[in-house]
């Protein structure tokens, strides 16, 4: 009786799991480690080139990203912040909000807890589906996102994205089939290190969504030995005590 | 000296024999299972959200203007702030999941039969209680989800004739969801409906104790003294409080006290529930996206509806019944019955055995369909309501109230088996 109402129990549960997936688009496993100081260095770097300024971190610290990145302060202050005071400011720009909402269409979002809100891959994916679309005012468009507002602010990086199609046999007739994002070769960085460099801008924004993970893990391990230790001795002492009742 | 102090008080106010009556000498039958932890870690849980929620209340805003950038201070600034915020999130998760099994206990063993009728009524107002609790402090952290759950469920009582768009005015003190009903939840939230909860949890235990607990065979445990004999009673060896036994009225039959036994037996469970409640807060806070769910961490916009509103997954029950029934209105009253039906149960349960183990196979069968009917209606309650789905949420939403019907129907003649005299 038990052991079925579990069995159902459980078969119910994975099938909501599996219906909150949600949209269709395919996503690419953002390749991210919270745990790689280096590449979260140059993530924080990359969102002060490219993304501060347009978009803000209204609720992180400089201070917090420094200490958590390992960054001395001093060092911090001039190669990252350029427009803070103190190493206490939060991260943010100076640009005119009514402004911004104007050019773009949409005020640019908040990016604080963006990976929170999209998760990694979706951003992942998001930064390098980027193609030319002369229809749209910034000349280009995007896969995850269409008719998306944001400019392609990486392309001095990737260079000048092109959807590509190529001619297949499908079903004995050949035909146009879209293959994939390519860029022109304009860039300063190659394919591979564009995918670098935007997983390093991820791992960052996965940072900044929740910087208590990087102690929550270290701390959770020690509170679960902490706690299979006292189960053991609970379980003892509770065996003990009901000697008396079997 | 010790002594001479313990007396003192003593004679002020009786300490040493109130904690007799209800701990130490209280009988508890010795037959407890796995279901009965839930009640300990309800109660476990209920501390666990009033004491981290005083401290998140020392750094939280209420205004609309700095909730969601104080919980995100709260995150970020506040030593061990997120520690703060996930037990407290993830606590009002892990409520549901033990009062909804602590439910499904006293329906499997009849808990809720003669002499135990008030105690399940206090259980239901806690059940109530606990829902306007969690649905109020869901507003408060101010994110998309926060604000458009709130506007779902505040427009149901819009559905009442006649004073429905007055009543949903009044609830929220506004004509939007705005600061002003931020700051009413977070006072109803933070003292209001937590002395009300600690009040009926009182209440709730003080009517146990005096008509004492069932268990899993659903038999009493104190019998009346008609100089019978009772083979190997465990409960001889122990002395129980003359309150029970009724001046030797009453025999105490294969029962134990409350204090060594059920304390020690109960920390196991503690601990056990901590094991998951902790791999939940350190390792998957936002449980799956069910606990925390994404839209929630991007401020409230009242000009941007998200995608897909869904109320939080304890909710989605009683919301996929709601949005089952074409009509509004019978709807929302069809939600409203789905909870007191669960009321009424001493009522309409007419069978005079307890406990699932010897009542009829229909019945059994039939409480499996409540299990089944009330988990899809969960599920339902998530996902976006498609035709297909829908045809499933009406179909469940039937198999839930047929429960109810069935269970009024066959109870009054029902074949049990027949019961044993002593706790198995």
């Amino acid at each position: 009786m038990l052991k079925k109402l579990f069995s159902v129990l459980a078969l119910v549960t994975s099938a909501s799991v599996l219906a909150a997936g949600g949209e269709n688009i395919h996503l690419d496993k953002a390749p991210i480690n919270l745990h790689d100081k280096e590449s979260l260095q140059r993530g924080a770097k990359m969102f002060q080139n490219y993304c501060l300024g347009c978009h803000q971190m209204e609720y992180q610290r400089y201070s917090r990203t420094f200490r958590d990145l390992g960054i001395p302060d001093e060092v911090g202050m001039k190669e990252l912040a350029f427009t803070a005071n103190k190493v206490g400011d939060y991260i943010k720009n100076a640009a005119p909000k009514a402004d911004l909402a104007k050019w773009f269409g949409a005020p640019p979002p908040d990016l604080t807890n963006v990976a929170r809100v999209r998760g990694p891959d979706w951003i992942y994916t998001y930064l390098r589906s980027f193609y030319v679309d002369p229809t749209r005012p910034f000349g280009v468009n995007n896969e995850v996102f269409p008719l998306v507002g944001m400019p392609h602010v990486l392309q001095e990086l990737q260079g000048i994205p092109y959807k590509k199609h190529e001619t297949q046999m499908v079903d004995g007739e050949s035909k146009e089939v879209y293959v994939g994002i390519v860029a022109d070769g304009s860039g300063e960085l190659s394919p591979e290190e564009y995918d670098r460099a935007v997983a390093d801008l991820v791992n960052y924004l996965e940072y900044t969504g929740e910087p208590s993970k990087l102690e929550s893990h270290s701390l959770g391990i020690k509170v679960m030995i902490f706690l299979f230790i006292f189960f053991i001795l609970a379980f003892l002492l509770k065996k003990e005590y009901w000697k008396d009742v079997h | 000296m010790f002594k001479n102090f313990m007396n003192w008080i003593e004679y002020r106010m009786p300490f040493m024999e109130k904690m007799n009556l209800h701990v130490m000498q209280y009988p508890a039958p010795k037959n407890f299972n796995f279901w009965y932890f839930f009640g300990s870690l309800a109660m476990l849980v209920l501390v666990n959200q009033i004491l981290t929620g005083i401290w998140l209340t020392m750094n939280f805003e209420p205004s609309a203007e700095r909730a969601f950038a104080s919980v995100e201070y709260i995150m970020r600034d506040v030593d061990y702030g997120w520690l703060l915020r996930y037990m407290h999130s993830t606590g009002a998760s892990a409520f549901f999941v033990v009062v909804y099994l602590h439910m499904f206990r006293g329906m499997m063993y009849g808990s809720y039969q003669k002499p135990r009728e008030l105690l399940w009524i206090f259980g239901m107002l806690i059940f109530l209680v606990l829902m306007a609790e969690a649905f109020m402090g869901y507003l408060l952290p101010w994110g998309q989800m926060s604000f458009w759950g709130a506007q779902v469920i505040i427009s149901i009582f819009g559905v009442i004739p006649g004073i429905g768009d007055d009543l949903t005015l009044w609830i929220r003190g506004d004509y939007v969801i705005s600061g002003v009903t931020l700051n009413r939840f977070f006072a109803l939230h933070v003292i209001a409906l937590p002395l009300v909860l600690v009040i009926l949890v009182f209440l709730h235990i003080i009517a146990l104790h005096e008509v004492g607990s069932n268990n899993p065979d659903g038999i009493d445990v104190k019998v009346p003294n008609e100089g019978q004999k009772f083979e190997n009673n465990v409960s001889e060896k122990f002395t129980f409080h003359e309150y029970f036994t009724k001046g030797g009225k009453k025999i105490i039959v294969d029962a134990i006290p409350f204090h060594p036994y059920y304390t020690v037996k109960d920390i196991v469970g503690v601990v056990g529930f901590l094991i998951i409640f902790c791999a939940v807060i350190f390792f998957a806070p936002e449980g799956g996206g069910f606990f925390l769910e994404p839209p929630n961490f991007e401020p409230a916009n009242p000009m941007k509806t998200p995608a897909h509103i869904a109320p939080v997954w304890y909710f989605t029950p009683f919301y996929a019944i709601l949005r089952a029934i074409p009509d509004q209105l019978w709807g929302a009253v069809a939600m409203f019955a789905a909870i007191i039906l669960l009321a009424l149960l001493p009522w309409l349960d007419r069978c005079k055995v307890r406990s699932v183990r010897y009542r009829s196979t229909l019945h059994k069968l039939n409480l499996a369909n409540f299990v089944i009917s009330f988990s899809v209606l969960g599920v339902l309650g998530v996902l976006p309501a498609t035709p297909t789905y829908t045809l499933f949420a009406q179909i469940a939403s039937f198999a839930y109230f047929a429960f109810f019907g069935l269970l009024w129907w066959y109870s009054k003649n029902e074949k049990t088996k027949p019961l044993p005299v002593r706790l198995s």
